[in-house]
Order: C-alpha cells, then structure tokens, then sequence
C-alpha cells in the first residue's frame, strides 16, 4: 500500500487530521532542505509536500516565488529533487508528495518521471497546472509505478469538475481554500467547510485543505471538518529569513509543533 | 477600378482546429490551476453564444469601422520595391489602426466579451506596450477599470506607452520579477487573473496560452487577412505569392495569415526574433532553438533548458522578446504550412531605417523584422509578383529605444 493511504488509515483509525508541511527542495540548499524534512518529521508532520522549483510559478505568491528563486541561484532540477528524496528514504519512511509545474515533468519525460520517482521513494505528485483533462498519460503511468496522482479542487470547480477530479485523485485531495495563489492570509473562507462536506459526496478520498493556512488558530479551525491540514508559506517564510542559519531546522521544527499540535486538537 | 466580388473567406476546406480539447494537433490545449479551469469553461461558452449573436457582431463591426477606423489601407510600397528590385510590396496598414497597432482588433473585440460576460474589471500584459495601450483605450471607451501588467525592463524601453496607459485611467503594475519582460508580466496577470476571476476578464494579448485565448484572438485578429484578401484582389486582380509577418505571440501574423490557410499557392513566412544570433543564446527563435514545452497555459515550442527551467530571452524588439509561440503556429509548422525563420537586431534595426526613410513610415521594431525579412526575399523574386507584408504597428514607441543604436553618442 502507498505510505500516504496508510498514513491516512492510521490517522482515520485514531480520529485525528492528517498535518502536511511544505518546503521548497533546494531552498537553501537540497542538503539543509532534507534537515528540514527531518526536523518536521519530529514535529509531527505526516506528509511533506516538496516543492520543485520552477522559473515561472504561476501559482505561487511572492514567498514561494522568491523560495523558488533561491533555489533556482544553484540550478535546483527535478532530477536533483528526485536524488534527493532518494537520499532521504536512507533515513525516513514519511510520505512525500512532490508539488510540481508541468514543464520539469514533460521535460523528464512522464515514463521517466515515473519510475525515477518510484525508485526514489515518491509517494505521490501534484502537478499545480496539469488538470485531470490533460494528464491521462501522465496519470496512468504514474499509477502503474504506485505513486498517488493529487489534483487541486477550487472554489470555482463546478460539481462536473469536482466528479471528474475526484475521480482522477489518489492519495487526498487538495482542496484551494481560496481563489488565488499560494501566501500567508489573514483568516479562512466560511465556506470551505461546506466544500469540503460538497466534495465528500463525490469521493472517500482524504481531503486536504491549503493555501493561506498559516496559524495554529487557523489549523486548529480546519481540522474540524478536513482530513488534512497543509500549510506552506508560513513555513517557507521561516526558512527564507533564517536561511543557511545552523539552527534554522531547528526553529523550523518548533514552530512545525505549535500547527501539529494544533491540527491534532492537543 | 475593376469591382471584384471577394471570394469567399472560408473557400478552403473545413479547418478542423482548435478541436474539442483546445488542441492544435498536439499543440495548444488548457493547462492551467484548477481554480481557473471553470472560468475558461465560462469563457469559452460566453464566447460561441457572443459569435452566435448578430448584435454583438454588428457593435464590434461599428466600432472597427468607426472607433478603429478598419479598414485598414493597403499600400503598395513603390520606393522600397524600387529599391529592392523585385516582387511588388504591399504593406497592411495596422499601424494606421487606432492606438498604432493591430492590438486594438482583439483588446476591442475581447473587452466586449468582458462587458457582456458582466465583468467589470479587465486586466492585461503587455511587453512593447501596444497590447497595454490598446486594451487601455478599450477599457476607457467601455468604462471598465484596468490594470496593466508590464516589466520593469519594457517600462524602460517603452516609456511612451506607459504614459499613454495612465493617461486612458489605466493603472500600470511595474513587475520585478524574472527578467522583467514578458514573460514575467503575464505570470504576474495569471495571479491577479487567479484571484480576481470573479469581477475580471483577462484581455490576454496574443495566441497564447490556455484554450479558447489563442482562437479568440485570431478570430478577432483575422480581419486582417479577410481585408487583404479582398484589397488585393481590388488592385492587382490577383491574390499575393507571399505574405510576411514578425512572430512573437504571433496575433499579427495569424491576423494577416489565417484567411489564406487554404490557398495553397501563396507562400507565408514568419519572422522570429534572432536577437544576437541564436548561437548566442540571446534570441527569441523559439523554432530555431526551441523544444516542446508547455508555458501559460498551452503546449508548443518553448526555449527552455534540458530540466524544463524557462530561458531568458533577449530582443531589441520588447513585442517579440517571449520564450514560447502560438500553439497554432506550432502546428502550421508542423505540416509545412508556414515557414517561419528570424532576423537579427541588426538587421531589424537596418530595416527600421530604410523603410523610415523610403516610405515615410516608421514602422515598429516588431513590424521591422518583417521588413528585414523582405529584404532579403523580394530581389530574389519576379516583377510580377506580390508580397503583402503586415506592418503590425506604428514606431512611435520605438525611436528612443531605437536611438540609443542607430544615432552616434552625441545626437542622444
């Protein structure tokens, strides 16, 4: 069984909500970004998403745009991603989930891409602007190498859209909580809860929810009616001031804890 | 004058594209976050039912005839012809259109959209700047509120249209990010598109990105090439053996080209923007060194490197400085259908200054490379034959740009 649909077994068993960090691989270095990994493992996170960076984020706001800059300044590829979740699995089994654009993945190759990953310890991809439509190819093989397939629903997919996505995902699915691009927001639309029951019509898929969760209030909040709680660019930002400090996976970590504990209603 | 009857503008056989899917054979297509899939679902809908509507096609007939001033002329270019020694040169006058470029055919056409979609903002990108001003221009005569997004670097090179953007009420969100061109501004309008999509329609500017952009505009850019059609025929009683275009996006030239598709006698070049040379890695050739790719939103040829990371691109021409082309013209490519090379800034710049000073025309630096183009081709051909050849727009915008390398130090 894939180590997400596991994970989220588990957690469905003992009644508690899935917390799923993300950092941008190679921001600073690939090397500190696996510290990272690591030091959230030991707060508590249950999956980490690992962002690949990517010139033109068209998705992103401005603190996972610079991350992505960061990284790119030592030319950060896919292939460079893929090693490096390679060398992480020599020292954590958590489910990591690659967040990607389109363009490194057709520039690999969707075969490649797929059984490098699967070679490496990939547990699923998220392809930010890749919808199910246009990802059949990309989606099977994927599947045939055991990696989870995540796509995005929004505040704007219709019910057609919603069946047709969830259809296509495996793993969770990613629900945007808001209209717009990734970023540290002030407070969580009221209707998301209702989306999120919306969707569970259609799917016993987990589902997660993200963009602009960035507070222990605001995750505490979320883990009352989603499977998943992810947080982004609150933890990024952390990672972007403290950079090459020796002690940053460290703090990264703490404050890792206060949204796990948090998410977990401790 | 012999009155000819124009042909009729879809004579060829039924042309199959974009298809369901938004492809152009393989090019084209509609890769794009979630959160805006369903919203170019909407457009796509809105967009057949306004086709379907003869009172939107007649508003948009009046304003092309009476705002825009189309149809545009056809000139034949006596001086340049003389001075090449071959072909006969006709020029499609879209400098003459209103605001100095075919951009108006599709900010007009697309903003009428906007408004009858029941949205109230519109937001565009723009590198030269002409899409800027043109979708500016449209948003004033609509009463629409507009944000314009460009990078800093055109800024610099295109001062003169940013000013003209602020005085149409157009607000002009200067983008730092990446290389400061193109490329960037429509990343950063993809993002104010993602969050904004409610209220706001996104008046993108060229045959790019995510399905229907590229077939609304060329549909609205295509009265160019229904115009030429039917001008040639009035003064050379025959139809042309070649038609030139410069390609960034590639609205002008799919403008000019798409009515002759079927007419398989008359020869079409695209022009590119070779910058330094595409050896030097300082171009905008995406045929010459570009590889499938998929960029805003549609798989066609992108520059890029081996791991998929978008390549910076350089033209002295900020209109063609973008690293991927219309999905469609990747796929004229790839049946033969057109041909499409480059021409160097050097050359582009020659061609400023020789049609500047033959015809009295200042043409775009964009538009330039289709001259430069020309003047290689026309002394090759027969005096009996025609070339028709776009000039996209008007150089206005270009002469401090183009000052810094034609006039010596001190004439600055």
């Amino acid at each position: 069984m894939n180590r997400i649909d596991s994970r989220f077994q588990e957690l469905a068993q003992a009644g508690k909500t899935a917390f799923i960090p993300y950092i941008t691989a190679g921001d600073p270095t690939l090397d500190v970004t696996m510290e990272v990994v690591l030091a959230l493992e030991k707060a508590g996170a249950d999956i980490i998403e690992l962002g690949v960076p990517f010139s033109d984020p068209i998705a992103d706001g401005v603190v996972n745009q610079e991350a992505a800059q960061r990284a790119l300044l030592h030319h950060v590829t896919l292939h460079d991603v893929v090693a490096m979740v390679s060398k992480l699995r020599e020292k954590t089994a958590i489910p990591l989930v690659l967040f990607t654009y389109y363009n490194p993945v057709l520039a690999y190759g969707h075969e490649a891409f797929a059984r490098d990953a699967a070679g490496a310890g990939v547990d699923g991809v998220l392809c930010v602007d890749l919808p199910p439509e246009e990802s059949r190819d990309y989606r099977r093989l994927l599947h045939d190498f055991g990696i989870a397939t995540i796509y995005l629903i929004a505040p704007t997919s219709t019910e057609e859209r919603i069946r047709i996505i969830a259809e296509a995902s495996t793993g969770f699915i990613y629900y945007v909580s808001r209209t717009g691009v990734t970023g540290v927001r002030q407070d969580i639309e009221s209707s998301v809860g209702d989306m999120v029951q919306a969707i569970k019509r259609y799917s016993d898929t987990p589902i997660a929810v993200g963009f602009g969760i960035s507070t222990p209030e605001q995750a505490r909040e979320v883990a009352g009616y989603a499977d998943g709680v992810i947080v982004g660019s609150a933890i990024v930002r952390q990672i972007g001031e403290q950079g090459a400090d020796p002690s940053m996976p460290g703090a990264v970590g703490a404050f890792a804890k206060t949204l796990v504990d948090a998410t977990k209603g401790l | 004058m012999k009155n000819f009857e124009p042909l009729s503008e879809t004579q060829h056989a039924p042309y199959p594209y974009p298809d369901d899917r938004g492809r152009y054979g393989e090019y084209g297509g509609r890769f794009v976050p979630e959160t805006l899939m369903h919203p170019l679902e909407e457009l796509e809908v809105a967009y057949a039912d306004a086709c379907a509507d003869p009172g939107f096609q007649e508003e948009l007939r009046q304003y092309q005839k009476d705002y825009v001033g189309r149809p545009t002329p056809l000139y034949y270019a006596q001086r340049l012809t003389e001075h090449l020694g071959g072909a006969r040169i006709y020029f499609k006058r879209e400098d003459l259109a209103h605001t100095g470029a075919h951009k108006i055919n599709n900010a007009l056409g697309q903003c009428l959209l906007a408004k009858r979609m029941g949205k109230t903002r519109v937001i565009a990108e723009t590198g030269a700047g002409q899409h800027g001003v043109a979708t500016a221009t449209a948003a004033a005569l609509l009463g629409l509120e507009c944000t314009v997004y460009m990078g800093t670097e055109d800024m610099e090179r295109q001062r003169l249209n940013v000013f003209r953007m602020r005085l149409l009420g157009t607000k002009v969100q200067p983008v730092e990010h990446g290389s400061k061109t193109l490329k960037d501004a429509i990343n950063e309008a993809m993002r104010d598109w993602v969050t904004t999509v409610g209220h706001t329609h996104y008046v993108l500017g060229t045959v790019e990105g995510p399905h229907p952009f590229p077939m609304i505009c060329r549909d609205f850019q295509s009265i160019i090439g229904k115009e030429t059609r039917r001008q040639i025929l009035e003064k050379e009683e025959k139809l042309p053996d070649l038609l030139v275009a410069c390609v960034g996006g590639g609205s002008n030239a799919i403008g000019l080209f798409f009515d002759f598709i079927g007419d398989e006698t008359i020869r079409m070049i695209g022009v590119e923007a070779g910058g330094f040379g595409p050896e030097t890695g300082k171009h905008a050739a995406r045929f010459a060194g570009g590889v499938l790719g998929m960029l805003h939103g549609a798989l066609s040829y992108v520059l890029q490197d081996k791991d998929g990371q978008i390549d910076l691109t350089h033209s002295v021409s900020a209109g063609l400085d973008y690293a991927s082309v219309g999905p469609e013209h990747a796929y004229l490519k790839s049946i033969n259908r057109v041909e499409y090379t480059y021409v160097t800034d050097q050359e582009a710049l020659d061609a400023f200054q020789l049609c500047s000073r033959l015809e009295g025309i200042i043409p775009a630096l964009e538009s330039a490379h289709a001259i430069a183009h020309i003047c290689k081709l026309a002394p090759e051909m027969e005096a009996d034959q025609v070339i028709v050849v776009n000039m996209s727009g008007r150089g206005d915008k270009d002469v401090q740009q183009a000052a810094r390398f034609i006039l010596p130090e001190e004439d600055q």
